[in-house]
């Protein structure tokens, strides 16, 4: 028989790291909201403005539908145009990145290049590619490649350095050619896991192409802040709208374009 | 006489799927081409512009960082912590409502996911152009619409985690006659737990980058800065700007990794 | 540790299990249970033996209405639960214990949190939150670990116990729960022969202390004739034998079974 007196029955101690953690966050929201000068009176002002919003963003105004069917076609042409050359540029440079397979001076500058394009939200390359080659969909289609690099590219790379190096070795011992090694050893091994990167990626272009258009770079982004600027409420929220359908749609193919190769 | 074996690696029905995939993916990229408005003289002239670029933003202007720069970098993390905590608080909910699970009504399920959709599918930038126009320029539109962006992504991987539970517990609760918000305190928060920091944290190192460029509509944060810079063309300031940018996002994600590996 | 304050949930007979017609049909026209009775009274053990998929875990299921039998009267201390709804069947759960197959512990808490479990359904939901349990379940808890066995593993975490440690802070936990009549649902399944048999000698030892009948699902016959007072056999959704052990024949257990290259 253990010893557990009476007095001795208390099996929760209070964990104080956990209270800590949670007082922490508290004292971090109470300062935050100071830092930020959040005020009650600008947020319930701003909720009486929000009501206002909303009403003038219902009905959605669809008259402008031709303007809006266009500037999406663009922004999806931008999306399938940028991941195309994107997942077809990020094949290579993730494959040097990986640090199992390539040698330092081959890994060094892929994994800058994936760095730097990841670091950088889409819309600040938006803006330096406006600068670069002017507005419109040029822009738009070359920030969501380097986009697309730096995504799949990371996940990529990180993906081959969790392989299992025994095939590369077998196909080595049998004195296969380095394309050889790669195509039968190391590509069965993450291609499932590429393709998902890819889709997930384009879906993921669709959505920023969405954006970009705010800076100039093309898309339906553009008609958005148009819109906005203008007060023309009711034909934003008909462009939200059929942004938020493009979407989905998007997102639907992506999940069975994933099923029919996920065997 | 020899046997031949035949064996294929897809069936005809797998092997038209995946022709096409490959044939639409094809014919999507050639009608995008020849569609798409691309100026020739524009592209003719980018070598010249990106290097008038780059001179530009060299050498860094480095004096100007105390003066404009600091404060709105401390705002862009503030703006993307408290957006982060703000939206925990309401994804949890919404994803215990998006389990099909937990939440039984198909119904309410339907409206949780589109509630997660919709967030998901407006950009963070767009979400700060809303937010500006109900509460005005500054840092409360830029944590609200952070916020909301992200009920979407954490509400639906938490759902995901959710679902993913496993039932013995639960039942076992359920036979003891527990309530069901014992069964949610007790039954799954202990199996979510990790899953629900890890999402945490993640969401949070990606709105540190987003929370920097939402000022470029108005919605506070270093954004703000850049934006100045960028209407009066002082491109040295604007290198400087990204470069700090760069730094916060990289030490962001640092950060995150050193916890990630202690956590989990 | 007497179960004398327990008059059960108000029914008039506690610690009774009256099963009438039951039947159960997960798909239409295709019952998996085809009218099953029986009358349980006292303490007493009773040991149902069938082939897999015959109903079994159904039956023990519908009496504290986890799965919602088709048909028929189930009496729990002398309430027909059948026709409970709600909040009421919540409460009248807190006096039926289950032991479960694959122990159903909530793997990351410790162990007495998991025994305490077995009292969520009289804590309410803040005291359960916030882990500020009565003193006398506290000290309860204890009593109950010790009795198992356990009593150097109060703390540990769930998962870090072996498969008949487990099953032994299942038992604890169903006992917690101060119930009319405890359930097990093919308690031994996961374990190893000699921990099969404490398994049984704890449930049988519980069964006697606390006065109250026990139910017991099992695959084992050896077991069963040696643990039971009294054998139920099902075959095909019909009990086809309800008797003492020693009463058991080759004959009967053909008859459930079938074949008889399995019988020694």
């Amino acid at each position: 028989m253990t010893a557990h007196s009476a007095a001795t029955r208390r099996p929760f101690k209070p964990s104080w790291l956990a209270r800590l953690g949670w007082a922490l966050v508290i004292l971090y929201a109470i300062y935050a909201v100071s830092a930020l000068d959040i005020s009650w009176s600008r947020f319930v002002d701003g909720l009486g403005n929000g009501a206002k919003f909303i009403g003038e963003l219902f009905p959605p105004n669809f008259d402008r539908w031709k303007l809006l069917v266009e500037n999406l076609l663009e922004t999806v042409e931008i999306a399938v145009i940028a991941s195309a050359f994107g997942i077809f540029l990020s094949l290579p440079i993730g494959l040097l990145a990986a640090r199992n397979l390539m040698p330092p001076w081959a890994t060094w500058p892929a994994r800058t290049i994936i760095c730097i394009c990841r670091s950088f939200h889409p819309v600040i390359f938006a803006i330096l590619f406006v600068k670069a080659v002017g507005f419109g969909p040029m822009a738009g289609i070359l920030t969501l490649v380097f986009a697309s690099i730096g995504f799949i590219g990371k996940l990529f790379a990180e993906a081959i350095e969790e392989i299992s190096l025994k095939p590369v070795e077998a196909c080595k011992a049998a004195g296969a050619p380095f394309m050889s090694v790669l195509i039968y050893a190391v590509m069965p091994q993450v291609l499932n896991r590429f393709i998902g990167f890819a889709t997930y990626q384009f879906d993921a272009n669709i959505r920023n192409s969405t954006m970009v258009g705010i800076v100039g770079a093309g898309g339906i982004g553009g008609t958005l802040f148009a819109a906005f600027q203008r007060y023309d409420y009711d034909f934003l929220c008909a462009i939200l709208l059929s942004i938020i359908g493009l979407i989905m749609v998007s997102e639907f193919l992506a999940v069975r374009i994933k099923g029919v190769f996920n065997d | 006489m020899t046997k031949h074996y035949e064996w294929e690696r897809f069936t005809p029905a797998q092997r038209m799927a995946r022709f096409a995939i490959y044939l639409g993916a094809v014919i999507a990229l050639v009608m995008s081409m020849r569609t798409v408005e691309v100026i020739p003289e524009f592209l003719y002239d980018a070598p010249e512009q990106i290097v008038d670029l780059f001179t530009r933003m060299w050498p860094l202007d480095t004096a100007h960082y105390a003066v404009g720069v600091h404060d709105a970098l401390i705002e862009t993390l503030n703006i993307a912590s408290l957006g982060t905590v703000l939206a925990l608080f309401m994804a949890f909910p919404v994803g215990l409502m998006a389990a099909n699970n937990i939440t039984k009504v198909p119904a309410l399920n339907w409206f949780a996911k589109l509630i997660l959709v919709s967030s998901r599918s407006v950009n963070s930038l767009v979400w700060a152009i809303l937010f500006v126009a109900i509460f005005g320029p500054g840092a409360l539109a830029g944590t609200v619409a952070i916020g909301f962006r992200s009920i979407g992504f954490c509400g639906k991987l938490l759902a995901e985690a959710l679902e993913e539970c496993n039932p013995g517990p639960i039942e076992a609760l359920k036979a003891a006659g527990a309530p069901w918000p014992t069964i949610i305190i007790k039954g799954y928060w202990p199996q979510v737990a990790p899953a629900f920091w890890g999402i945490t944290l993640f969401r949070w190192d990606i709105n540190v980058r987003e929370s920097s460029v939402i000022g470029l509509v108005g919605a506070g944060g270093i954004g703000v800065a850049l934006d100045t810079s960028l209407n009066l063309f002082n491109w040295d300031q604007v290198s400087l700007i990204l470069l700090c940018i760069f730094t916060i996002v990289i030490a962001a994600e640092v950060f995150v990794t050193k916890i990630r590996e202690r956590i989990i | 540790m007497n179960n004398q304050n327990n008059n059960g949930n108000g029914g008039d007979t506690p610690r009774s299990l009256i099963v009438k017609d039951v039947v159960k049909e997960y798909v239409a026209g295709k019952p998996v249970l085809k009218g099953i009775s029986f009358e349980v009274t006292g303490r007493s053990t009773v040991a149902i033996i069938g082939p897999s998929g015959t109903g079994k875990s159904t039956l023990l299921r519908c009496i504290n209405r986890l799965i919602e039998p088709t048909g028929g009267e189930i009496h729990v201390a002398g309430q027909d639960i059948t026709k409970l709804s709600g909040t009421e069947l919540r409460h009248a759960r807190h006096y039926i214990g289950m032991v479960f197959q694959e122990f159903n512990l909530v793997e990351r808490l410790s162990v007495i949190e998991n025994v305490l479990c077995g009292r969520l359904g009289f804590t309410p939901v803040w005291r359960a939150w916030l882990r500020k349990y009565h003193q006398t379940d506290i000290d309860r808890a204890y009593e109950l670990i010790e009795k198992v066995g356990l009593g150097d593993f109060v703390t540990a975490r769930a998962d870090s116990l072996s498969g008949g440690q487990r099953q032994r802070v299942g038992i604890a936990r169903a006992v917690m729960q101060n119930p009319d009549i405890i359930m097990a649902d093919e308690p031994t399944s996961s374990l190893d022969p000699k921990t099969s048999v404490e398994i049984m000698e704890l449930l049988n030892e519980f069964s006697r202390v606390q006065d109250i009948p026990l139910i017991i699902n099992i695959h084992d016959v050896n077991l069963a004739k040696r643990f039971a007072d009294r054998i139920i056999g099902m075959s095909k959704g019909h009990v086809v034998f309800d008797g003492k052990p020693d009463e058991l024949q080759d004959s009967h257990l053909k008859e459930i079974y079938g074949g008889e290259d399995w019988l020694a």
